[in-house]
């Protein structure tokens, strides 16, 4: 999943490019008001069930087809999308907060402290994300919070990484010792001078965290260890279609997966875009 | 001895594989085995106080949660029990100190080869993991083993001319494998190949109404899970040879081999192909923690009999003692593979200095 979150393919300059850019925005703007205004205009009852039209193909009253309880697949998806999103974006939320307040503790701290906090994020980068987040669901749950807090603490790594050596490299700029000289204590030094300055990145590594964060999130309720499931996120969709797969029956596993992967997508290669942006000189065909 | 940077530094490798470009048996090849045994004694110190911190940390989150195992051990009777039958419990259970105490229990009960007993599946955790362990590394060999094959062939064709319709299409399809979750894949794979033209069996290890795994079975039934298993590990894999072999391409060592008229057969595969390789070779180890997420979708997926799929089991049950080890085991493989990353590096490698490592 790396190379997609770090920001997907550096496109090339051109048409194919802006065409890339323009497609992408435009599906990430369908999404945001598909989750918006979807629920307003056609309300889903979770529980509702009508056996009477349980399993249809993808017809076109129904385009991605009905499920095992009759509920249409379509409707269904931007629900599971909303809350995928909604989930995601709070937990990428906390895993960026967490990292950027360490790495700027240890970037702006330097020294024994640095040396410590970066020793305490290579204990957290031993453990297989998935295996902590899994480990950390299995004692808190049922319930939100355990998810978002399972995605927190094990995504916040790369953010505080990235924050840190933009800190440190702020650090040796002449500002940077004018602000010194000039009186500022350590705190304002780092508040004032230093944050402002890698909060771009920070906000790039909250954006390109999201998808991460739903990835971690549908995984989660897939393995039935996340979200509970009166609150269906993809991931739930997905793996209460297990049944209907094995009975030939393909439509409510297929589409909650292209809603997962399309968005995904489009976040990733905005976020190129962004990056760009802010790292002109840290262009590079490949990034993983 | 001074080592002058040649034009063409992996160009063509001598016969008796990477690092032995010194003579066999010279002070200097010594010199070097014992710098990458020290390097290796310095990882292994290190490893030690990381796993301490993770297993620390795994207690402290345990003792931090509302999750409690005499509860658990008692069940239903646990609402009725007085509570000195719960406190009576609460020690044999071995559960009654702090958790910094029951850490440290674990922690030496561990080195001598005691890991406790699962609670959800009634039977000593090492033995659980002994009988699984197997199957894991059967299904992550193969399925690494596909993804290196595969990621260098479509990661060399799309070198080849990059920004043409193949590698677009190839890079395209990279990043969107990269994106779809493993277990949706693993999904649709059951859909295609189960249930659709029934050729594959859909999970588990042996045929129903068998538990003899005999090898055509076996075989059967480790195709579709070491195929998605696989596919969820090449895009990255593909992505990181096409770089790489790309980068070769424009080296001066290969636009030599062209000059001299070389067959662009041998251009790619001897010359880029293993230049763009090297540094990826020795980032390999450093796929464990992927392959191990990729393994915990896919085991569940598949129903494979394998630690990861008991993993995820254990989490759904809450059993602690079983949680507590495979975190650790997978914690040490991870740092395992960081180890053979390095000592590839090192080995592939005479110019790195691996005092500094």
């Amino acid at each position: 999943m790396s190379a997609v979150l770090k920001g997907g393919p550096t496109l090339r300059a051109g048409r194919g490019r802006r065409l890339r850019v323009r497609a992408s925005a435009a599906v990430l703007v369908a999404v945001l008001a598909a989750v918006l205004l979807v629920p307003l205009l056609f309300p889903l009852d979770e529980q509702a069930v009508d056996m009477a039209n349980k399993l249809h193909a993808p017809s076109a009253a129904h385009p991605f087809g009905t499920d095992d309880v009759g509920r249409d697949v379509l409707l269904r998806c931007v629900y599971g999308l909303r809350v995928s999103l909604l989930v995601g974006v709070v937990a990428a939320l906390a895993a960026t907060v967490i990292g950027t307040a360490v790495g700027a503790a240890a970037g702006a701290a330097g020294g024994r402290t640095d040396r410590m906090v970066m020793r305490v994020v290579d204990v957290f980068s031993s453990v297989p994300h998935l295996l902590l987040g899994i480990f950390i669901v299995a004692m808190f749950r049922p319930g939100v919070w355990p998810v978002v807090a399972s995605v927190g603490l094990t995504h916040w790594l790369s953010t505080a990484r990235i924050v840190r050596a933009e800190m440190l490299s702020l650090r040796s700029r002449d500002f940077v010792d004018a602000a010194v000289s000039g009186g500022a204590s350590r705190w304002r030094v780092a508040v004032r001078h230093l944050l402002p300055g890698v909060l771009p990145q920070a906000g790039l590594a909250a954006v390109l965290m999201v998808p991460h964060a739903i990835w971690h999130e549908s995984a989660l309720s897939f393995l039935g260890l996340g979200l509970p499931t009166h609150r269906a996120s993809l991931g739930n969709m997905i793996q209460s279609a297990r049944g209907t797969l094995l009975a030939g029956d393909w439509w409510p596993t297929l589409f909650p997966g292209l809603f997962l992967i399309i968005p995904t997508l489009a976040i990733a290669s905005l976020a190129g875009v962004w990056r760009e942006r802010i790292n002109p000189r840290r262009r590079s065909e490949l990034m993983l | 001895m001074l080592r002058l940077p040649t034009l063409r530094p992996w160009g063509r490798l001598p016969a008796g594989g990477w690092g032995s470009r010194l003579p066999k048996h010279s002070n200097a090849e010594r010199a070097r085995w014992g710098a990458v045994m020290r390097m290796v004694g310095r990882r292994l110190m290190a490893a030690v106080p990381i796993l301490a911190a993770v297993t620390f940390g795994v207690f402290a989150v345990a003792a931090a949660s509302p999750f409690d195992p005499v509860q658990q051990y008692a069940g239903a009777a646990g609402l009725s029990a007085s509570q000195e039958t719960l406190d009576q419990l609460r020690s044999n259970l071995d559960v009654d100190g702090p958790f910094t105490q029951r850490w440290w229990d674990w922690l030496t009960g561990a080195l001598s080869g005691d890991l406790g007993d699962s609670t959800s599946l009634r039977q000593p955790v090492s033995q659980v993991i002994g009988e699984r362990l197997g199957w894991s590394v059967l299904l992550c060999a193969v399925g690494f083993a596909f993804a290196v094959l595969v990621g260098t062939a479509l990661g060399v064709a799309a070198a080849r001319r990059k920004g043409g319709l193949l590698d677009r299409t190839v890079t395209s399809l990279a990043y969107t494998l990269e994106a779809a979750p493993p277990f949706w894949i693993g999904l649709l794979g059951i859909w295609l190949f189960a249930v659709r033209f029934d050729v594959l069996p859909a999970g588990g290890l042996t045929d129903s109404g068998s538990d003899i795994v005999t090898a055509g079975a076996l075989l059967r039934h480790l195709a579709l899970p070491a195929l998605v298993l696989g596919l969820s590990q090449v895009p990255w894999f593909l992505l990181y040879v096409r770089q790489g072999v790309a980068d070769a391409l424009e080296e001066d060592a290969v636009r030599g081999a062209r000059a001299r008229g070389l067959a662009e057969r041998t251009v790619l595969l001897q010359h880029a192909l293993r230049s763009g390789l090297l540094p990826l070779l020795t980032l390999v180890g450093s796929r464990v923690p992927e392959l191990i997420t990729g393994a915990l979708l896919v085991e569940t997926v598949f129903s494979w009999p394998g630690i990861a799929s008991v993993t995820v089991k254990a989490a759904t049950a809450t059993d602690f003692p079983l949680l507590a080890a495979l975190t650790t085991l997978a914690t040490v493989a991870v740092l395992g593979g960081n180890l053979l990353s390095d000592l590839l590096y090192g080995l592939a490698d005479p110019r790195v200095a691996l005092e500094e490592m």
